[in-house]
């Protein structure tokens, strides 16, 4: 793709004032910061939500004075009541799923690494860059909105089955709240689809000469593949959001059938609840790796570098991203054994569900084999990708309980379900996102991140979140069910175990939360007093380190640069330093190693 | 104007008194022993006749706490009452008619209770903008859904006893129209009739009821009751007179 | 360039220490959860024998795998921790291995489907005998209300639009199979089942999703407004059980408890013979 390579300085004026070049942006790598910052005040919002979630959960019927000053609405009496419970349970799965680990994955990463990484100057589409972060945004205020309206933020859960999301009469969250949090979504997903067509586009378009799709960095591997996800599974919960406005404010039937709520005749008629369901995890189950598979193409790029190693089965990796990709559209209905669909479906569902474990173990043994042999330098990124393999094979395996319909008859709804998402796409989503931001800090900010502070949050994050989620397992296999908002009610759940493992996850939440405050500080003192970094501090071969840091506007210079070989060729035998950056041409006098070839060749 | 009068008597009734008491019922007694010189009584009992319902024994097993609070024994339902004497408790009994004129709502407020997984009282009587205090002296969650016709619906969850809840309503209704209910202990209900004139009032313990400070004039008085309908009479009465009538609910 | 410098000495030794201390505590305390009472509620019903054994066979599996990779991460980073001057080895590729942990898994797995796949025929796709004890029961914010069949084993019609005060099931009093029909209001009656005798519970709701959940029958069946869901089961254990509400309905979700008693079944004929019909209660 040799287009622009004149001159290029010439022809594009890089914009001076500061409206056009940090806020009305066109700059894939400001907007790409723009996203990962916005999200990270989500992903801040969010947990904060939780803390008050366990709160109750961890503490319940004490009252806490401080927060009915806060809450005087929400916390009568220092008690947070039942619906802004919801409320919190709601918020914080909706603006963690979508609003923080989408937002940060792929309009974060897609932007600042796509360009960089493939030797692009920027998006296909720049002005449809823009447009995609400014309408997520919008998304966000939209939602957040929703704390301040009368009945508080929708409270359905962030799965708003109907008819409990779309009966304003059935829970106080489903007035104005669930109408918001609709538009909200809406929003999101214009924005979604917005950027997916342009990672898809300038992937497919814009590599600079010599990057082949077999040299691509498995980050724009993964971005590519979750930008395709995205823009094929996103319009559908767009349709059933619209469905679900009209079913709500303008009396059709979609998803309604006729109901009695607390003594009051709805007379909708002969909609089906669970058709919302078959839409809703359309997307929500292929959405799961939407979050996920950044964090995996992060990963396997922090690992490999950190490593001084190849990325272990380049090959094996890009296939398995596909197959998890591909498998991820026909296996929704394992979030439905148990809802009334016809059970036949149960079976082929399980099939797909148990199946995709397959690629997922692939890259595990494969990341487990990119350690072997290597010479593991222990960044506070490297930290996190580590941490990330870990948490995702905790919460991996679980899933082989939930994707078995007769054992997630007993599981289904209770906390081991809890345990497991959280693990395999909050926790180790997170960590993705975490070694993204310190391994490219240097690259965004053009300084180097604190890593002594950086590995105390790593510590604390990583011994909290196994503390705040692998006991949810157990209270799992008694068969507490989620979204109680107290567990007083019922003898079959032992009380004092099951309130004193509550209290241990509450407390281990409250520091994990804590720790993320270093993080902050750590990022906000960095930006502007770290110290000055280089082009390529990590010894890394993707063409991202090749550009100043931080990158100008337009990446490149005047000359765009040309590919030679593929990203990991690290410690390759005979060379005289153990990374060869993929600027660099073969030299064909070069001994090569054992096994060595495939390398240089592709 | 009378009415200015007579609320010029009741405030300054109340306030020799000293009376905190909660119930309109009561107030409107109030009215009665300031205006006896000029306006009139209506005194009365509701009485039953025929085979009584059975009682409906609510099991609470379904709830541990209101279980515990009942011992684990099955409650009877208010919905019907029939006293010793005969009579009926929980009978709506109020002027269908009421003498025009403008009457402000007391500043005592009624107040509803949520206490052993049931509402009291069962039945009462509120006016327009008069404040109603929803206590709970379970402790644990109930939620307060108020259904009607005329006056928005609400439902607030009542999570402790630390909270009281404020409401006033804004138009006159009548049960069965308006009620509370409670969706978290199905059972729980209450009737409200909610009226813009002071002239209700419900059968006790006796049967009796006394409605009083009406002008002279003709007025027709019915008594409502859940299972057993409406029934109306018509009563002249004089200024100072206090006339006796008699409901009989039949089944 | 300046030299990076290498780091691992504290890194690469806590950080295999914390992935053991995981490995070990996951492996004593699952492997002893049934002794400390952190495991699976008695068992209570017959096809809940099947459904603990596959759990404990996944159980088993899963926990060796993640023994193995925990144990593998933990002793990667601890032996290949950085040092200066040391070269990684260059190993980008070995398709043999990765055909090896491609096929293992996807034996395990196709193991893990079939045995599941067949259980869960058994439990789901095969219908109740038509001898089963049939009970209805309706969802609704927030309590359980239950319906018999009454003598003549059947169900009297119902509607929705019929629902009203004394009648909150809208059942029809004109069809006549409805006149023995026996029901409670929500949150006011107990289910009575039979022990040892096949059950059969048709699940209704009258406004939102809700979901019938009984820990010890290892039984969780979601009941949506406008269809009826069924599930089966035969209880092996007599009595007093609960039913937890397991989808989400509302502000009081969690106080959605039911009672359900399991007693021979000449008791729970004799109890259903006690009780009021609908043409006692439904005027």
């Amino acid at each position: 793709m040799a287009h622009e390579v004149h001159a290029y300085s010439e022809v594009h004026h890089e914009p001076k004032s500061f409206w056009t070049k940090y806020i009305f942006s066109q700059d894939a790598k400001i907007i790409g910061i723009q996203y990962l910052i916005t999200a990270f005040v989500m992903g801040f919002i969010a947990m904060v939500l939780s803390w008050l979630m366990r709160l109750q959960l961890g503490f319940p019927g004490k009252a806490f004075p401080w927060l009915e000053k806060l809450l005087p609405n929400a916390a009568q009496g220092g008690i947070l009541n039942q619906d802004f419970y919801l409320a919190t349970v709601t918020m914080h799965g909706t603006i963690m799923i979508f609003f923080f680990i989408t937002a940060a994955g792929t309009g974060g990463f897609s932007n600042f690494l796509i360009p960089l990484q493939i030797g692009a100057r920027d998006m296909a589409f720049p002005f449809v860059n823009m447009l995609s972060y400014w309408v997520y945004l919008a998304a966000c205020i939209v939602l957040v909105a929703s704390f301040f309206v009368p009945g508080g933020p929708a409270g359905g859960g962030w799965t708003m089955y109907p008819p409990l999301s779309s009966t304003k009469e059935a829970l106080m969250g489903s007035g104005w709240g669930a109408t918001l949090w609709l538009i909200a979504m809406a929003l999101f997903i214009v924005s979604t689809t917005m950027g997916s067509l342009n990672y898809i586009t300038t992937v497919l378009n814009l590599r600079t000469r010599g990057m082949t799709m077999g040299r691509l960095p498995l980050t724009v591997w993964a971005l590519f593949i979750t930008a395709i996800l995205g823009l094929l599974s996103f319009p559908v919960l767009f349709a059933a959001a619209v469905m679900l406005l009209l079913d709500r404010h303008l009396g059709t039937s979609f998803f309604t059938p006729y109901l009695v709520v607390s003594d009051k005749h709805i007379p909708h008629e002969g909609g089906n609840p669970i058709l919302w369901q078959h839409l809703f995890w359309f997307l929500a189950h292929p959405e799961v790796y939407i979050a996920i598979l950044p964090s995996m193409g992060i990963t396997s790029e922090v690992l490999a570098t950190n490593a001084r190693k190849p990325i272990f089965g380049y090959r094996m990796m890009v296939a398995s991203i596909a197959a998890i990709a591909f498998l991820s559209f026909i296996v929704w209905g394992h979030h439905m054994f148990v809802s009334g669909m016809n059970p036949m479906l149960g079976t082929a569902f399980m099939t797909t569900t148990l199946l995709i474990a397959v690629p997922s173990a692939i890259k595990t043994f494969n990341w487990l084999t990119t350690l072997w042999g290597g010479n593991l330098r222990f960044t506070t990124a490297m930290l996190f990708a580590i941490g990330f393999v870990s948490t995702f094979v905790t919460g991996g395996l679980t899933g082989i309980f939930l994707g078995n319909p007769p054992i997630d008859i007993q599981l289904h709804d209770t906390y081991f379900v809890v345990a497991h998402f959280h693990f395999v796409m909050g926790v180790s989503a997170v960590f993705g996102l975490f070694a993204g931001v310190y391994h490219w800090f240097p690259k965004m900010f053009g300084r180097m991140i604190n890593e002594t502070l950086g590995k105390l949050h790593f510590w604390l994050t990583f011994i909290g979140v196994y503390f705040v989620f692998f006991p949810m397992h157990y209270l799992g296999f008694l068969g507490v069910p989620r979204r109680y908002y107290a567990f007083d009610q019922y003898e079959f759940i032992p009380q004092a175990l099951v309130h004193n493992i509550n209290v241990v996850i509450s407390i281990a939440a409250f520091l994990v939360g804590a720790a993320q405050l270093l993080f902050v500080l750590n990022f906000l003192w960095s930006v502007f007093k770290g110290p000055k970094a280089d082009r390529n501090p990590w010894k890394a071969n993707t063409l991202e380190w090749q550009a100043p840091s931080p990158p100008p506007h337009g990446n490149w210079g005047d000359e765009l640069p040309v590919v030679y070989r593929w990203p990991y060729d690290y410690s390759v035998p005979g060379a005289p330093e153990d990374f060869i950056p993929q600027t660099v041409p073969p030299t064909p006098a070069r001994v090569r190693g054992d096994g060595g070839d495939g390398g240089q060749q592709r | 104007m009378q009415w200015r009068r007579m609320m010029a008597l009741v405030s300054s009734l109340s306030l020799a008194v000293g009376l905190s008491c909660a119930q309109s019922k009561k107030e409107a007694q109030i009215v009665k022993t300031g205006a006896a010189a000029g306006t009139a009584t209506i005194k009365g009992v509701v009485k039953f006749q025929g085979t009584p319902l059975k009682p409906r024994m609510i099991s609470m097993k379904q709830d541990k706490k209101c279980d515990a609070l009942h011992k684990g024994k099955p409650v009877p339902s208010d919905e019907f009452v029939l006293n010793s004497n005969g009579t009926l408790k929980w009978v709506l009994v109020y002027v269908k008619n009421p003498p025009k004129g403008n009457y402000k709502p007391p500043s005592k407020p009624v107040v509803l209770d949520q206490k052993g997984c049931h509402y009291t009282p069962h039945v009462f009587g509120i006016m327009v903008g008069q404040p109603l205090e929803i206590f709970n002296s379970d402790g644990f969650l109930h939620n307060v859904h108020f259904i009607g016709k005329k006056n928005p619906q609400f439902n607030q969850a009542h999570p402790t006893s630390a909270v009281k809840i404020r409401k006033q309503f804004k138009s006159p209704e009548l049960p069965p129209d308006s009620y509370f209910k409670c969706d978290v202990h199905p059972w729980m209900k209450a009737w409200v009739g909610i009226f813009d004139h002071p002239f209700f009032t419900v059968s006790g313990d006796d049967g009796s009821f006394t409605i009083s400070g009406l002008p002279a004039g003709t007025y027709e008085i019915e008594a409502w009751h859940e299972k057993l309908g409406k029934q109306t009479q018509k009563v002249t009465v004089k200024a100072g007179e206090t006339k006796t009538i008699t409901f009989t609910f039949k089944r | 360039m300046p030299t990076q410098k290498r780091v691992g000495r504290i890194e690469g030794v806590l950080l295999p220490l914390l992935l053991v201390v995981l490995v070990i505590v996951a492996a004593v305390t699952v492997a002893f959860a049934r002794h400390f009472g952190w495991w699976l509620r008695p068992l209570a019903s017959e096809h809940g024998a099947a459904i603990d054994r596959l759990f404990v066979i996944t159980l088993v599996i899963t926990g060796l795998v993640f023994i193995l990779v925990q144990s593998l991460l933990a002793l990667f980073v601890f032996r290949y921790r950085g040092e200066n001057g040391r070269r990684a080895i260059f190993y980008p590729d070995n398709p043999r291995l990765e055909i090896t942990w491609t096929v293992i898994p996807a034996v395990i797995l196709t193991a893990l489907i079939v045995s599941g796949g067949r259980l869960w025929s058994r439990i789901q796709l095969t219908p109740p005998p038509p001898d089963a004890f049939a009970v209805e029961v309706w969802g609704q914010q927030f309590k359980w209300a239950i319906r018999y069949p009454g003598k003549d084993g059947k169900f009297g019609r119902t509607d929705m639009r019929l629902i009203m005060g004394d009648n909150p099931l809208g059942i029809d009093t004109k069809d006549p199979a409805s006149k023995d029909d026996i029901f409670f209001p929500a949150g006011e009656g107990e289910l009575h089942i039979p022990v040892g005798k096949p059950v059969v519970i048709y699940l209704r709701s009258k406004d939102v999703i809700h979901s019938f959940y009984v820990p010890q029958f290892r039984v969780k069946q979601d009941a949506v407004p406008g269809m009826v869901t069924r599930i089966w089961f035969v209880p092996t254990k007599k009595g007093t059980f609960e039913i937890a509400c397991a989808e989400l309905c509302g502000q009081g979700h969690y106080t959605m408890r039911g009672v359900l008693i399991v007693e021979d079944e000449a008791k729970v004929r004799e109890w259903l013979a006690q009780q009021s019909t609908v043409a006692d209660l439904i005027p």
